[in-house]
């Protein structure tokens, strides 16, 4: 097989238009499985979380767990969804080895929550997303594939396989296609995986995180000619694992697609690999026709049929939800359309509200985390939340500095001194000797020496060449480890040598 | 016209994982027929005013709390497994359809 042109993708774009679909699964953050009571503990020692139940032993039978129901239900709001009235587990019947049983539960036609919606911005227009169901299923094992290439399928010799994950809660929200999102198609898949992430995090049901797999996205892919009324073939790129991969594998995918129908080629449907390191996706098996999967009524599970008293209960203890938040802050704190990007991109919206709680003032707040923090963060290479430093101890230096005790430089090196872990704020302000010189006899006792020792300048500015008083004032804020009130300093110096 | 050819008996089989000869699938195929038709029967009978029945206990929502209980010690999780290795599960090699 060769390996078909990609193309250009401002050309593929100006060629044809790309219909996404978007398959997230999250892990729920329940305390035990899905069926069984085994514990859901990441990184534990292999195999040390299983039991008869979710390693499929003979005259097992598994029970479902109310707070997975509870959590699913809550995202399925959270989605605007339609919570069903009743609705059936199925059994899903594959061979692979990921599952012990042969079969995994999750539910196929009659999915718990269906028909929602959630609203994403790129670039400053809105999509709404439509979501087509969210249903309950359980999480499969790891397999860890050995000789050959090692750690990959191809050319494996044999696999080890790890069922600790395998009965873990698991929850899939399948998007609708959604059509014309034309070049910012990348941009709008990665948008959406972001509030999607962002709302479930705010639910408080999973940790979501993408990088140890508890969230996970599958990004469908078609392009059709542009002004074609029918859609494409589309394929199904698995397991995409970041943010930035779910954008790239989006591109890559319009790259690709359009080099093969440019050809004069023909999509397979097929399932494809991303590879991080490329950028670009591999083909993995055809996909299987659903009626393969021999889906049937789950035998072991009776029927659910959430009360409509529980439902509303549940919908009555969702959080304030993301973007509803956003709002919020954006008119509380003032902000523009930019700088709430800025703050929601650092992570920091949690994080300056607590300090406004905690009663330091918004601005300050908002400076203190987006600027010397984020700084530091960056240079560190940590995320802000995860900093050694709270938004009490934020809010108490802002509170010395409110009250004139510290400048914004001695501020600064609180900050040092707290993320260097030497205290809290007032112990790093007593040990480092930090304070605002606000005594106005000392100061002056200073500048008179100051003055006396700097007798050309002083003469100067005498003169009337009030620009070299900058000399004075910086001398002055030397003599005093920088505690000096600047602009106070500089007030004196102008008063004292008659040039105010 | 049978109600399942033996195609999709084969079909079937190779989904199951089950290595069935010719003879097998011709045995196999006409049996299966005689007993989709037995079971096709039923549907002769149902009304649309009986929905299907998927569950022998007339139960909805039987959950159990969110708790932990002790789960199997490796050495017993992995007691019947063909092969071990390293505390996992050894298989062989992950089908050539993945490749
Ligand atoms: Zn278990």
């Amino acid at each position: 097989m060769t390996t078909p042109t990609l193309m250009d993708y401002d050309e593929a774009l100006a060629r044809f238009e790309p219909v996404l679909g978007i398959e997230t699964h999250i892990e729920l953050g329940t305390a035990s499985k899905m069926f069984c009571g085994c514990p859901t503990t990441f990184g534990a020692d292999p195999n040390t979380q299983v039991c008869p139940v979710c390693l499929g032993l003979p005259g097992a039978l598994p029970v479902t767990n109310h707070a997975a129901i509870e959590g699913i239900i809550k995202i399925g709001l959270a989605l605007n969804c339609e919570i069903v009235e009743w609705c059936r587990f199925a059994r899903k019947n594959y061979f692979y080895p990921d599952m012990p049983k042969n079969f995994q539960i999750s539910q196929y036609d009659e999915p718990l929550c269906v028909d929602g919606h959630l609203e994403v911005e790129v670039e400053g227009e809105t999509y709404r997303i439509e979501i087509e169901r969210v249903h309950m299923e359980e999480d499969t094992g790891k397999s860890l594939h050995v000789g050959g290439a090692t750690g990959r399928i191809q050319g494996a010799e044999f696999s080890l396989v790890d069922y600790n994950r395998a009965g873990i809660p698991l929850v899939e929200i399948v998007t609708k296609p959604i059509p014309a999102t034309g070049e910012r198609a990348p941009l709008v898949a990665r948008a959406y995986a972001t509030e999607l992430r962002e709302l479930v995090r705010s639910l408080g049901v999973s940790d979501v995180r993408m990088e140890e797999g508890s969230m996970r996205c599958d990004v469908n892919v078609s392009l059709m000619p542009r002004g074609a009324a029918e859609w494409g073939t589309r394929t199904e790129t698995k397991n995409v694992n970041s943010l930035r991969s779910v954008e790239r594998s989006v591109r890559s995918e319009i790259e690709r697609q359009a080099g093969v129908l440019a050809d004069g080629g023909r999509i397979v449907q097929e399932t494809r690999h991303f590879h991080e390191d490329t950028g670009r996706t591999t083909a993995g098996r055809s996909k299987e026709e659903a009626q393969d999967y021999r889906y049937f009524p789950e035998p072991d599970l009776v029927p659910m049929a959430p009360a409509r008293e529980w439902v509303e209960e549940l919908r009555a203890t969702l959080p304030e939800l993301p973007a509803a938040r956003r709002r919020r802050v954006q008119a509380e704190w003032g902000l523009s359309d930019l700088e709430l990007r800025d703050v929601v991109n650092a992570g920091a919206v949690d994080l300056i509200e607590a300090t406004v709680a905690r009663g330091a003032d918004a601005g300050a707040a908002r400076k203190w985390w987006m600027n010397e923090l984020s700084r530091r963060a960056t240079a560190q290479g940590v995320e802000l939340a995860e900093l050694p430093i709270t938004p009490e101890q934020v809010a108490r230096v802002q509170a010395m500095v409110a009250a004139g005790e510290l400048n914004d430089k001695l501020a600064r090196q609180v900050f040092e001194g707290v993320l260097a872990g030497e205290g809290g704020p007032d112990e790093v302000v007593a040990a480092r000797g930090l304070k605002v010189v606000s005594d106005e006899g000392e100061l002056a006792a200073v500048i008179d020496e100051v003055i006396a020792g700097n007798a050309a300048v002083a003469d100067k500015v005498r003169a009337g060449k009030v620009a070299a008083a900058g000399a004075l004032v910086g001398a002055v804020m030397k003599a005093t480890r920088g505690q000096a009130d600047a602009a106070r300093a500089r007030e004196l110096i102008l008063e004292k040598l008659g040039a105010s | 016209m049978s109600a399942i050819t033996r195609d999709e008996v084969a079909h079937l089989a190779r989904l199951s994982r089950l290595a069935l000869g010719d003879d097998e699938l011709d045995h196999l195929a006409a049996q299966l027929d005689q007993i989709i038709s037995a079971v096709a029967r039923v549907q002769e009978v149902a009304a649309q005013d009986i929905p299907p029945t998927s569950h022998a206990l007339p139960l909805t929502n039987v959950y159990r709390a969110d708790e932990v209980r002790p789960s199997l010690p490796p050495d017993r999780a992995l007691a019947a497994a063909p092969a071990a290795q390293d505390d996992r599960f050894r298989v062989p090699r992950i089908l050539d359809e993945e490749a």
